[in-house]
């Protein structure tokens, strides 16, 4: 394993030395110490390389990351993951607002809670957060699946398409065009299997699935004021 | 009785209000039928203080002219010379403005790219990613990052040769985009993520970040990915410009982009377009004044869109301050945009030349603004590449005739000092002198 002193070296070297690590490397472990909620640790990683990270983050930790894994052992401040395409980030405690936003693929789990926005404008991601998320979370959510064992705040799946949001507490209230939906066996097959991966202590049974009711898909003067 | 040798009382001619005029009351009637708003493209169409109202006072004795055809007048700008290790290197000052594929076809984006690369500039992709095409036949290409995020990806962004965030357009400053359900075909809706037919609405704001402190995070971030390789631009609308150049460059902006309200859009509510905003011409001097207070003006450079048409219009805004210009509109119509050969369409659908602007509606007769096949095969990419190198030439001659004219060895030598107004409204914006006086609104002193 190879350890790199934030501190020390500073942001630019750390990424650049991530960067540069191509996918047949043999130091495919890393940590980070002296985190101290600097800003852009580890972003833009195309390797599957992993990479630990002792301490929280500032804003887009993990931002545009592909391959890697990338693990906070701490909390992560605004857009972790942001745009992220593949790969697996891990937040051991709370996230601040944005998690996620625009992903367009790979896992995002924050152990803790998240902030507002939660999943905003993603893009085939998959979200799963083990305690609650704040108002706004899926704001036009395109694709992918947002999970959540506690409970949503207001507005949950405003403007939302094709994204699947799953929650096992109580939902504050649903945005426009945000409805609950049937789960269907399909759909408890795929949160089976996201719950696995994310370590998650819960059964697919327990949740509600919310979705677009496709009602804004195309101008209708009769919801206007839904627009 | 009537009295038939009392003259007939005259009556009053017909008169139309200027208020509700003919046009007015058929939106009005429009609106009534409809129930929503009129959405269309291109920019403000009402006229307001341009470059038209100002003049270049040209050298006499005071000043000497340069000679037409021999003396050099250079033409080359450098844009991201401050914290880019790879700053773009342009051979004239007109680039090619972000316009999306969706609103355009990808054969017109490759137009684009070819025109704009034989005139040694550059092109900008737009709200929905990087085709393929442009990416293959621009050699400068700059990346838009936008509020939707469309089709926005690490590999694309470590290709691009300039990234611009776009905070705001000239047309719509604090709106969103829209592309409606007509265009949204299945390669448009695979690279936006989107199911196929809907009217897909863009957001106004990014997702991740909100106001100059946040932003600055933002441009840290994507330069720790594209490793402070490229320049990063900051688009925006003309509302604020001292306060948003000042905010731009703080955040750390290697470029601003500033877009009046004349610029064009692929479709956004006309009322939106020309009731928000202000004119190009009153957005480049508070600008610049930004930059001069900043100590960095040309080190970050300034690049001014919105109703620029010719070299004249090119040379007035670097007169005034700007590094370079960016054309969208001018640039369509190079290609064959509301091209009178296509009037007989254009009447059947029930507008005419140099007045179509239902773009949304992907219905374009020159092949355009459509994601229509058949359409869209009536767009030769090719002699539409050529078309716009020539255009793009024609804008660099003109603008090296008046910067000759006037003494000038460089473009970028034009100062405002060259320059007077024609009306009070131009001298008060531009800040140069009404003609044959040395007085404009606003100066100290009269
Ligand atoms: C068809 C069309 C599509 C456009 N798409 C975008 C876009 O995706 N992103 C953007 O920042 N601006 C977009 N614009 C605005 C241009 O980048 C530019 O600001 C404007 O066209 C400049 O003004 P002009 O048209 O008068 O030259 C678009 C403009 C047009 C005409």
């Amino acid at each position: 394993m190879q350890t790199f002193d934030l501190e020390v070296r500073g942001l630019r070297a750390l990424n650049e030395t991530l960067h540069a690590q191509a996918g047949n490397t043999n130091q495919t472990v890393w940590e980070v110490i002296n985190a101290k909620g600097s800003h852009a640790i580890a972003v833009g990683l195309d390797a599957p390389i992993e990479v630990n990270v002792k301490g929280s983050t500032g804003y887009y930790c993990a931002g545009m990351n592909s391959q890697a894994t990338v693990h906070v052992h701490g909390s992560a401040g605004p857009g972790v993951a942001e745009n992220m395409m593949s790969g697996t980030v891990i937040i051991e405690g709370d996230a601040s607002q944005y998690a996620g936003a625009t992903g367009h693929g790979g896992l995002l789990v924050i152990k803790g809670n998240a902030s507002s926005r939660c999943g905003i404008s993603m893009k085939g991601i998959d979200i799963v957060v083990h305690g609650n998320i704040g108002h706004m979370s899926a704001f036009m959510a395109q694709s992918g699946n947002l999970v959540v064992l506690g409970n949503a705040g207001d507005a949950l799946g405003d403007s939302l398409y094709e994204a699947r949001l799953f929650v096992r507490g109580s939902v504050k209230s649903l945005g426009a065009d945000c409805i609950e939906k049937e789960m269907r066996p399909e759909h408890i097959e795929i949160l089976r299997d996201l719950l696995e991966r994310a370590d998650a202590d819960a059964r697919p049974e327990e949740f509600k699935r919310y979705g677009s009711a496709r009602k804004l898909y195309n101008f209708d003067v009769d919801n206007a004021a839904a627009y | 009785m009537k009295d038939k040798s009392a003259p007939a009382i005259p009556r009053t001619e017909p008169i139309q209000s200027a208020t509700f005029s003919n046009p007015v009351n058929a939106e009005i009637r429009r609106a009534a039928a409809t129930g929503i708003y009129d959405i269309r493209g291109g920019g403000a169409k009402r006229r307001v203080p341009h470059f038209d109202d100002l003049l270049f006072l040209g050298a006499s004795i005071s000043r000497y002219p340069l000679e037409g055809y021999r003396e050099k007048c250079d033409t080359r700008v450098t844009l991201g010379t401050r914290f880019a290790k790879n700053p773009i290197k342009l051979d004239i000052p007109v680039t090619i403005a972000g316009m999306s594929f969706g609103a355009l076809s990808s054969p017109a984006k490759e137009a684009l790219g070819r025109g704009a690369s034989a005139a040694g500039t550059s092109t900008t992709t737009g709200d929905g990613g990087m085709t393929e095409e442009e990416r293959g036949h621009s050699t400068k290409l700059v990346y838009q990052y936008l509020p939707s995020r469309y089709g926005m990806n690490p590999t694309d962004l470590r290709r691009a040769d300039a990234i611009e965030i776009v905070v705001g357009q000239g047309a719509k400053p604090g709106g969103g985009g829209m592309l409606l359900g007509q265009k949204i075909s299945d390669r448009v809706a695979g690279m936006r993520n989107l199911p196929k037919g809907i009217d897909q609405r863009s957001a106004c704001r990014h997702p991740d970040w909100t106001g100059p402190d946040d932003l600055e995070i933002k441009i840290l971030e994507i330069r720790e990915i594209t490793g402070w390789k490229v320049p990063i631009y900051v688009k925006i609308g003309g509302t604020r410009p001292y306060y948003d150049t000042t905010l731009a460059v703080k955040a750390g902006a290697d470029v601003v982009v500033l877009d009046g309200m004349q610029g064009g859009t692929a479709a956004t509510q006309d009322v939106f377009i020309e009731n928000v905003g202000l004119p190009t011409l009153a957005c480049i001097r508070p600008a610049v004044q930004a930059l001069q207070d900043l100590g960095l003006h040309r080190e970050v450079q300034l690049i001014v869109s919105g109703g620029i048409r010719t070299g004249a219009d090119v040379a007035k805004a670097i007169a005034l301050g700007a590094d370079a210009v960016a054309i969208g509109t001018a640039a369509l119509v190079a290609l064959g945009d509301n091209d009178p050969k296509w009037e007989a369409e254009y009447q059947k659908l029930g507008t005419t030349t140099g007045a179509y602007d239902d773009w949304h509606e992907g219905r374009d007769p020159a092949g355009i603004t459509t994601q229509d096949p058949e359409l869209m095969a009536r767009f030769d990419p090719i002699e539409g590449g050529r078309r716009l190198r020539n255009y793009l030439k024609v804008l660099t001659l003109e603008a090296q005739t008046i910067a000759r004219a006037c003494g000038h060895n460089h473009l970028h030598n034009l100062e405002p000092e060259d320059l007077c107004a024609l009306t009070m409204e131009a001298a008060a914006m531009a800040r140069v002198p009404l003609a044959g006086t040395d007085w404009y609104p606003g100066k100290a002193g009269f």
